[in-house]
């Protein structure tokens, strides 16, 4: 059995672990040997060397980012936000680690506010997962109670005060700038970069913003050490990660498993393979904003490198399965809709581009296109998805369903158009 | 300079700039909305991308936006690439997509600039086949119009409004695809800069309703160069007009003045051209008391006669006239017969600011202003008595985060970026008026005194730059304290006063704060706000004459000009006005003094007749004349008040030769010559065109009255034709008519005229500086006289003469109200919406109680408009509540007054 650090105190049968049974299993015990006691040079370099990469999509190396924090040279405020903001579409990783073990993350934030001598933090949560705010509000309560919180951490010098703030609900906060000036009380819009939060992050000052599997990370590294952590990973990825499955698949869930193992064994191990008269036609390696894979492409190591080159991203890495009896052009249609509608009205190519081509998908899955509309698809989505043509990554992750769904799925939407209808049934996602 | 390759061409550009910035300087067409010279980048509308290769071996590039890359050496570049402008072309395909092409029907076609962005990218067919977005529009009050549909969401609008001018009832709601631009509700936009949205607006969402209600294309108005007369500050405008009406102003750039902006007063006002309060025809009171019209002819021989039969005629000038009518006045009555019209404070007041234009303290620019990082503001409302300024000093404070900026290393023109970093932290700006002011909110310290106490503040803080310390019980010590320490530690101190007090005490005391500054930091500068568009050049002029001694002179006949006597005597005009033998009155707009006169003579606006007017830095600046009245319909007696006053001494000059005569007598005007080419001027042989080219009704407009197309007037004044004939692009600065380029139909097309962009106009600066600061500054006695309990409060709407004839500004002009704290109250014996009644002499006015208590105790802030005129000048005042009053008036006004409140 490899090790699950992650999910270690995590039975969903039996509740979320408390703060005696955490503890018991050796929590805040790296809270108490490291504030106060290490130097968060020190600290920063074995999150560094343990090669640890953000675990919310995009795989930014977390002590490249962390480094990029100027050393304090005012009194000024300093932060750090966990983005619980899991808004990405048959994405449900953090929610488990936030209902089930909310210690883990709380450990995880007050190590890595350390590091960057970040004296406020933020959780900033999505809406609809109240049992994890509810569950966060009190391990915070109780860790305040312990003083692993508050001022003078274990009678340090180190103060870090932590909260949890709900998101109104928009796709585009889960993008770290958007979600600091929601944060703000400002309009959720991204930022252009540079300057980079780590400089100017929230109300101008110097922030990091990491996902919440990063953070639930950081108390393991710190207590087993990066040689540790490396030997986790299968490839060149270090650590394990949430692997999660939804889809027509008989045992769809997430798992903890080493970085690296392949699409097949979470597909045909973990998740039992596809029910019993569906075949897998596809999949979406790491939430919706990722291009299409196919079956040849489930033998590839779920590690960064691998499903880059396979066109893709690993993303979230939880995979969204399309079977043989569902409609692509269907779920593509259904996928850009939600996108579109999530855009945050910013830039030209996002705001315009995608209801454009959500309408063309379902004017083509209504049976209504007309020869042509490939060709339109095709340029608006080199228009939306091109390299520093918008002002975030929202777009060019929209239009990844769509660019590769066009490649390997290129007949059906012939077929739509020639034929005026869709020829699977109506089970279709819509 | 930095050195970039674009296209395989070398060019040298201002380090530090944005790309965009650069190519538009170099000359070269890039399209863009979101990015605008004076408010940065954002990178939302990504219209200006072009292709960046990392070194000489990279033949793809990369798609860049060129507003948000900052230039670098040898960076190399393509605007011309396909991927460029394929993406360009993309860009507004899809910003299209939702637009209603309602171009025929839209009053920004022709000069939109979404239109001249759409043309030179090149997109012609249209793909989309879906439905259209659609919104409702808002009403936004009686100046700016909304039609939400035309919207390409470029944000420029909430980031003037917000940002830059510091509103906030206009913002950015909902998201995708349906942002929305508008108001929470329906309602009055509040800030006073709200017209400048419809020059930001790249297309027709916010647009101007005082052109709307009598729309004409661009290219069908004639237009010319003009100076505002809404304050002293002298923003640059283009006034336009059509069969002899004003239809709009709008901006005219100027680096020195105005920039880019104008205020809601500027824009707006100039409806009194076309006011039915205009006096159009020449007028004679018959022995029974009753006017009777006459002809110019009649009018000017019996005006002779009562001239010539005198033994004493004087000859009463105008702040808000030009110098030529000045000039000529004095010329026909004699130097020692003319005073410059102002009442005896506001000449006082007037005193000051020379003898601050003559000192060697730098008077600075509205754009000079903006570069100061510590202001001090005394006793002045500015957004209401000298709007524009405001928006200056609002930028100002933006100056710490600049400072902020240059420490992280982010350039000035990353707009949202600076002001993430900077949050709330501004440069210091420190008010002391006796009510809540519009800039409180960028304030770093506001203090509520009465004008003597603001007198005693001032002079207290020059005292203590001196090293004298007030007493510690004083009340006013910690903030003396805290105001002299932060302009002693400033690199760039400014204080600003003016007039609008009425109290000379209060511009005496910033005078010497200045004086006390430049001893220990010779950055400093002080500005003093003027009263009128010309107050400046008339004091320049004649400072010496009272007025009030001239009148005292018992003279036969007295000639005023452009001046109502009412509001510049005040309390005492009926009973001044009633003893004068003959009034000959020459003006534009019916008055109190015209109502008395006994002669009065038609005489032309701002609009109708050329003329030089002085702001309150001394810079001498000419308006052009923009139509001749009478051409279009019946012939009209209107002529330029100098014409009439030559015409009364049988004279006729142009305004050249009244300008030569006033440097001859005047010599410190002698600059007045150098503010613009006079009527012999040519380009080329050509004299300089008022209309487009495209002017499509010149040669048939008045074919319903002949068919035989008349002659177009000449123009003895300037070197202007009123046609399309002659030179339009390559005329200087100060003669040009309106600014266009091929393929830059907009506003925007000014750029092509500027040296780079933002930058100095390239066929001259117009205007010119008069005055020589070379003097000492003059330091004044630190007395402080008793006032009384009235402060008159200056309203950007309803405080101006001119303006208030323009029936959109008219409707926004406060109803009558006195502000008092509770102390106050308790003496009178009222409470909030209560009513007060004032009688004296007849005059009988009802004012609405409003409690403030930020108002210092025994103050009665009333409003300056023309129903206070009897108040001016009067110490103290016998108020009676009314019992059972109602508040007047419909909810438009009512509104004005609770969101003053509300501040």
């Amino acid at each position: 059995m490899t090790e699950t650090p992650l999910t270690r105190n995590i039975n969903p049968e039996k509740g979320p672990t408390d703060l005696t049974a955490y503890e018991a299993n050796g929590g805040y015990q790296a809270v108490r040997d490291t504030i106060g006691q290490a130097d968060p040079k020190s600290v920063l370099e074995t999150i560094s060397d343990a090669n640890l990469r953000g675990r919310g999509g995009a795989g930014f190396p977390t002590g490249m980012k962390w480094s990029f924090v100027p050393a304090p040279s005012d009194t000024g405020h300093r932060y750090l936000v966990a983005n619980a903001d899991e808004m990405e579409p048959g994405t449900f990783k953090d929610r488990l680690l936030m209902e089930f073990d909310p210690h883990q993350l709380v450990e995880g934030m007050i190590l890595s506010a350390y590091t960057i001598s970040a004296d406020i933090g933020y959780i900033f949560i999505r809406h609809e997962y109240h049992t994890a705010i509810q569950r966060l509000r009190e391990a915070i309560q109780q860790a305040e109670d312990r003083n692993y919180l508050g001022n003078n951490i274990q009678g340090s010098q180190f103060s870090f005060k932590l909260h949890v703030h709900v998101s109104a609900g928009r796709y585009i906060c889960g993008e770290e700038t958007a979600l600091l000036n929601s944060l703000e009380g400002k309009r959720a819009i991204p930022r252009a970069k540079p300057p980079f939060p780590q400089v100017s992050g929230l109300w101008g000052r110097p922030t990091i913003v990491n996902n919440v599997e990063t953070l639930c990370n950081i108390p393991h590294i710190i207590a087993n050490g990066a040689d540790w952590f490396k030997s986790l990973g299968i490839g060149k990825d270090a650590g394990t990660k949430l692997y999660g499955v939804s889809g027509r698949v008989n045992n769809p869930g997430c798992w903890e498993l080493p970085i690296g193992t392949t699409g097949r064994e979470i597909v045909e191990q973990h998740a039992a393979g596809m029910k019993k008269g569906y075949s897998l036609r596809g999949f979406l390696p790491g939430g919706a904003s990722t291009d299409f894979l196919i079956d040849e492409h489930l033998d590839l190591p779920m590690d960064y490198e691998s499903i880059q080159q396979a066109g893709s991203r690993m993303g979230t890495g939880t995979m969204i399965i399309l079977d043989d009896k569902t409609c692509p052009v269907g779920m593509v249609a259904n996928l850009e809709k939600f996108f579109a509608r999530e855009s945050c009205g910013f830039c030209t190519p996002c705001r315009e581009g995608l209801p454009w081509v959500k309408e063309i998908l379902d004017t083509i899955e209504a049976g209504d296109g007309q020869p042509g509309d490939i060709e339109t698809l095709e340029r608006q989505a080199k228009f939306i998805g091109g390299l520093g043509n918008t002002h975030c990554a929202h777009a060019p992750g929209a239009i990844e369903p769509l660019t590769s769904g066009l490649k390997y799925f290129r007949d059906d939407f012939e077929a739509h158009i020639k034929d005026q209808k869709c020829r699977y049934s109506q089970e279709a996602v819509r | 300079m930095t050195v970039i390759h674009v296209d395989g061409k070398e060019y040298e550009v201002e380090p530090g700039s944005n790309l965009l910035e650069a190519l538009l300087s170099a000359g070269l067409d890039v399209p863009y909305f979101c990015w605008h010279p004076a408010m940065g980048s954002v990178g939302a509308c990504r219209q200006c991308a072009v292709v960046q290769y990392a070194n000489d071996d990279d033949t793809q590039g990369r798609i860049i936006m060129s507003c948000m890359t900052p230039v670098t050496d040898n960076a190399r570049f393509s605007v011309a690439t396909e991927s460029a402008s394929g993406f360009r072309e993309s860009v507004i395909e899809n910003l299209m997509l939702n637009h209603p092409h309602d171009c025929p029907v839209c009053e920004e076609g022709g000069e939109c600039h979404l239109q001249d962005m759409t043309v030179m990218v090149g997109h012609r067919d249209r793909q989309y086949t879906g439905k259209k977005r659609t919104h409702k529009n808002q009403y936004l009050g009686p100046l700016v119009g909304h039609e939400m549909n035309r919207c390409i969401t470029c944000y420029r609008c909430v980031r003037f409004y917000q940002d830059y001018a510091g509103g906030s009832d206009l913002a950015a709601f909902s998201s995708r695809d349906k942002v929305y631009f508008g108001r929470a509700e329906d309602g009055v936009l509040e800030n006073e800069f709200a017209g400048n949205l419809v020059d930001v607006c790249p297309t027709g969402v916010f647009t101007d309703k005082t052109l709307s209600k009598h729309y004409t294309r661009k290219w069908d108005l004639q237009s010319a160069a003009t100076i505002c007369m809404g304050c002293a500050q002298g923003c640059n405008t283009y006034t336009s007009e059509r069969y002899g009406e004003v239809r709009r102003v709008h901006n005219r750039f100027h680096q020195d003045v105005n920039g880019y902006f104008l205020c809601d007063r500027g824009r707006f006002g100039a409806g009194f051209v076309n006011s039915d309060d205009r006096i159009k025809q020449a007028g004679i009171r018959r022995d029974d008391g009753l006017y009777e019209a006459v002809s110019l002819a009649e009018a000017v021989s019996q005006a002779s006669d009562m001239i010539n039969a005198s033994q004493r005629v004087v000859g009463i000038g105008s702040a808000r006239a030009s110098l030529e009518s000045n000039q000529a006045l004095r010329t026909l009555v004699g130097a020692d017969n003319y005073c410059n019209g102002m009442a005896d404070i506001e000449r006082e007041m007037h005193a000051i600011i020379i003898e601050a234009l003559k000192s060697d303290i730098a008077t600075p620019s509205m754009r000079e202003v903006e570069q100061y990082d510590a202001i001090l503001i005394l006793g002045e409302d500015i957004t209401n008595h000298a709007p524009r300024l405001a928006l200056s000093v609002r930028q100002a404070t933006r100056n710490k985060a600049g400072e902020m900026a240059v420490e992280t290393k982010l350039a000035l023109w990353q707009d949202a970026a600076v002001r993430e970093l900077a949050q709330n932290s501004l440069s210091p700006l420190m008010i002391a008026t006796p009510t809540q002011d519009r800039l409180d909110d960028v304030a770093t310290l506001s203090t509520r005194l009465d004008s003597a106490g603001i007198a005693r503040l001032g002079f207290a803080i020059a005292d203590q730059l001196h090293d004298i310390k007030i007493a510690e019980d004083d009340a006013l010590e910690a903030t003396v304290s805290a105001i002299t320490e932060t302009l002693s530690a400033a690199k760039r101190p400014l204080v600003i006063s003016g007039t609008s007090s009425r109290n000379a005490d209060v511009m005496r005391s910033a005078a010497n704060v200045a004086a006390a500054l430049k001893e220990i930091n010779p950055n400093t500068g002080l500005c003093l706000c003027a009263s009128e568009c010309n107050s400046v050049g008339v004091a320049l002029m004649d400072n010496e004459h009272s007025l009030t001694a001239l009148l005292g002179s018992s003279p036969d006949t007295v000639v005023v000009l452009e001046n109502d006597l009412a509001t510049t005597l005040g309390a005492d005009f009926k009973q001044i006005a009633s003893s004068i033998k003959n009034l000959v009155v020459i003006d534009h707009l019916d008055n109190a003094t015209a109502s008395m006169s006994d002669l009065v003579l038609p005489a032309a606006t701002f609009a109708e007749a050329e003329g030089t007017y002085v702001n309150n830095e001394g810079r001498a600046q000419r308006s052009m004349a923009v139509f001749v009245p009478g051409h279009h319909g019946a012939a009209s007696d209107i002529k330029a008040s100098y014409h009439l006053l030559d015409n009364l001494a049988d004279r006729s000059r142009t305004s050249s030769e009244v300008r030569a005569e006033m440097v001859s007598h005047s010599p410190q005007l002698q600059k007045v010559i150098d503010a613009a080419p006079s009527e012999d001027f040519t380009v080329r042989g050509s004299k300089i065109a008022r209309m487009s080219h495209r002017a499509s009704g010149r040669t048939a407009m008045l074919a319903d009255v002949s068919v035989h197309e008349p002659q177009q007037p000449a123009d003895a004044d300037s070197a202007m034709t009123f046609s399309m004939e002659g030179v339009q692009q390559q005329a200087p600065a100060s003669l040009r008519a309106f600014t266009w380029s091929p393929e830059w139909n907009s506003n925007q097309s000014i750029m092509k005229f500027q040296e780079s962009v933002a930058g100095s106009d390239r066929f001259g600066i117009s205007g010119a500086l008069l005055v020589e600061k070379t003097q000492p500054p003059v330091v004044y006695d630190a007395t402080v006289k008793q006032i009384g309990q009235l402060v008159p409060q200056h309203h950007i709407f309803g405080s101006d003469p001119l303006s208030n004839h323009a029936e959109e500004l008219a409707s926004l002009a406060p109803q009558l109200y006195i502000k008092m704290n509770d102390q106050a109250a308790g003496e009178l014996g009222v409470s909030s919406d209560d009513g007060l009644s004032y009688q004296a002499d007849g005059q009988s006015l009802e004012f609405r109680v409003i409690i403030d208590n930020a108002i210092p105790d025994n103050c009665l802030v009333y409003p300056l408009v023309p129903d206070t005129d009897c108040l001016t000048g009067l110490d103290e005042v016998s108020l009676t509540r009314i019992d059972d009053w109602t508040p007047p008036g419909p909810a438009g006004k009512a509104q004005l007054i609770t969101s003053d409140r509300a501040n």
